[in-house]
């Protein structure tokens, strides 16, 4: 089966109606805390086999980030899967843009494409790119050059002020990502123009591209950093939805600064030999892998 | 003698067309990097506060923000100085701006060697090289105050991303009031028969100087402005070069991937005739605008002297 769609075929059409059903019902719905913690067990198979099918990709981070997106597009965000340019829609921007897999699990569950395609990922002709881009219904930002989304997020915070609209805009960095400058700049910013409608959330798995965070970049004191950069800062367990939903209704609420959410995670999340591997990182599993991870995530 | 032309500066008439285009176009904001005094954009900032964003100089984080405001519906025109504006968030601009195909217009002044005495460092001179490298970009190089107006205009109705480049000091006006800009068509300033000189920018004017002296030789030199480098009129530059024979590429800025080397690739392509460049060579000094030009050979008598090897090159 490896290398081919065939998996993603039986699947689909095994669980096709399911995901019609959410589909039609993703604008305006919350998901219950054991529906999205339901939703995280089955899109955790979808990211591996999304990337054992391509042969390539970035299982680590996709695992990491996996329950602050289901938070978002199955609770807390107001978006509608079937108007993806609904001018009133919260923005969701993913600035680690090679964790693609696990933000199109998440998006084809919310109903954005059918589930199907994502074993065309990184294929020819495809419309699901290696690295997000807005071809793909629901993204609004090309990415893949890290630091960019921040100010790109900023930017659409800025717009929504001027247009007078309410939305809020959502940007996921990764903790590596923190390396970059602009990142920076665009904390510096947000403060100074009040983009109080601004939430980033920094995906702190503690494993970048070569090696932990701390061997590459030491990113410590991260949440003294944000809040001396002028944001609201909560730091919490990023795989708990529990408290990935309290926070991000939290930052809706009384808001004289951006929010910084700095979520705990771990990389590689529920395939045990991946869990804190920087081996894992950008890495596609070999049919060993793939079969044993399946079996762990069953 | 040449002709004696009135000067005027472009990055002044970008902050008054900005001003006057206001109203017309309710989605433009202006974007700065703390030099908005220097790029005239300081008129709209004290005018518009509300649609104006400063972000310090931090060139990555404005153009991200300006491609996050165009994904919104926004119109941003970011200006800053063209070594700022283009070689500091060069990847900003490719993986934001020109794959994601915004509206972002981007308008920098301070190109080329009439930047001056800030010296090679404040020299803009491999802009153009690298913004025509980007896929989706529309790229202006206006020849003087006149056609700066129009292009500003041009960009803020045309959909997609646009980079006009400015000058810092003031400029030979060659347009009368009445000249209409047409994006992507080259426009022929004077018709001659033995060579064409294909000149951007300010070297419009120093060749049609340089036609003056060539005529005084008894060669015909058509001129052609050559405002839009991207995309650019290729049927015009093959036209012209089929009918004089013999060509000159005429440009203040780096010899490499400029004006020059598009006028070739154009050239060799569908109708080889010689090629010559009048182009920066290299990297310049402080000095006063005048100087330099002179000292880097960005003269009428230069203009001329590539004219005739050219023409001398005729087979």
């Amino acid at each position: 089966m490896a290398g081919t769609g065939q998996d993603f075929k039986t699947c689909w059409e095994l669980i096709v109606t399911d995901m019609m059903g959410s589909a039609a019902s993703t604008k305006g719905q919350k998901h219950s805390i054991p529906e999205m913690q339901a939703i995280a067990r089955e899109l955790r198979r979808d990211i591996i086999q999304t990337i054992y099918t391509a042969g390539s990709g970035h299982p680590g981070g996709s695992l990491s980030e996996l329950e602050i997106l289901i938070a978002l597009y199955f609770h807390v965000m107001n978006h509608d899967a079937a108007n993806p340019r609904w001018p009133d829609r919260d923005r969701f921007i993913l600035s680690k843009g090679h964790a693609s897999p696990g933000f199109y699990a998440v998006l084809a569950k919310a109903g954005y494409f059918p589930r199907e395609e994502l074993a065309t990922y990184r294929q020819l002709n495809s419309r699901i790119q290696g690295h997000a881009h807005p071809m793909t219904p629901g993204v609004e930002m090309n990415s893949g050059s890290l630091g960019m989304g921040l100010s790109f997020a900023l930017g659409c915070a800025l717009a929504a002020r001027l247009d007078g609209k309410k939305y809020n805009v959502y940007a996921l960095l990764g903790d590596g990502e923190c390396d970059e400058g602009e990142i920076w700049e665009a904390a510096m910013s947000a403060a100074h123009h009040n983009a109080t409608n601004l939430v980033a959330i920094v995906d702190r798995n503690r494993i970048q591209n070569d090696r932990f965070t701390d061997d590459v970049m030491r990113l410590e004191p991260l949440r003294r950093k944000w809040q001396d950069f002028g944001w609201r800062v909560y730091e919490i367990d990023g795989h708990s939805l529990d408290e990935l939903v309290a926070t991000l209704e939290k930052a809706r609420r009384g808001r004289t600064k951006p929010t910084a959410i700095i979520a705990n995670t771990v990389k590689g999340k529920g395939v045990s030999f991946m869990e804190n591997n920087p081996g894992f990182h950008g890495r596609a599993p070999n049919a060993e892998e793939f079969a044993k991870a399946m079996e762990e995530l069953a | 003698m040449v002709a004696q032309r009135k000067m005027a500066s472009t990055r002044q008439t970008y902050g008054e067309t900005l001003i006057e285009i206001a109203d017309s176009y309710p989605d433009i904001v202006v974007l700065g990097g703390d030099l908005n005094v220097s790029v005239f954009t300081h008129l709209w900032r004290d005018k518009y506060p509300e649609r104006f964003f400063d972000f310090g100089p931090a060139e990555q984080n404005l153009i991200g923000v300006g491609a996050g405001m165009a994904a919104s519906g926004k119109t941003p025109f970011v200006s800053t100085f063209s070594v700022f504006g283009v070689g500091r968030p060069f990847d900003q601009l490719r993986v934001l701006v020109s794959q994601g195909n915004l509206n972002v217009k981007l308008v920098c002044t301070h190109a080329g060697i009439l930047t001056g005495e800030d010296g090679m460092s404040a020299h803009g001179i491999e802009d153009l090289s690298l913004i025509c490298s980007l896929p989706s970009f529309t790229v202006v190089s206006p020849a003087d105050s006149v056609e700066t107006v129009q292009a500003v205009k041009t960009a803020a109705g045309t959909d997609g991303p646009f980079y006009i480049r400015l000058s810092r000091a003031a400029t030979p006006v060659v347009h009368d009031e009445d000249y209409r800009f047409e994006l992507g068509k080259a426009e022929q300033v004077r018709d001659g028969s033995d060579v064409t000189i294909f000149a951007t920018g300010v070297m419009v004017s120093v060749s049609l100087d340089a036609a003056e002296l060539l005529e005084q030789e008894g060669v015909q030199a058509r001129v052609i402005n050559i405002h839009t480098l991207k995309p650019v009129d290729e049927g015009a530059i093959v036209a012209a070069a089929g009918e004089t024979g013999a060509v000159v590429s005429a440009e203040e800025h780096y010899f490499h991937g400029g004006l020059g080397s598009i006028v070739a690739q154009v050239v060799g392509q569908n109708v080889p005739v010689p090629v010559e460049m009048v182009a920066l060579q290299g990297y310049s000094e402080s000095a006063r605008a005048e100087e330099l030009m002179i000292k880097c050979g960005l003269t009428a008598d230069k203009v001329k002297e590539a004219a005739l090897k050219a023409i001398s090159r005729k087979p």
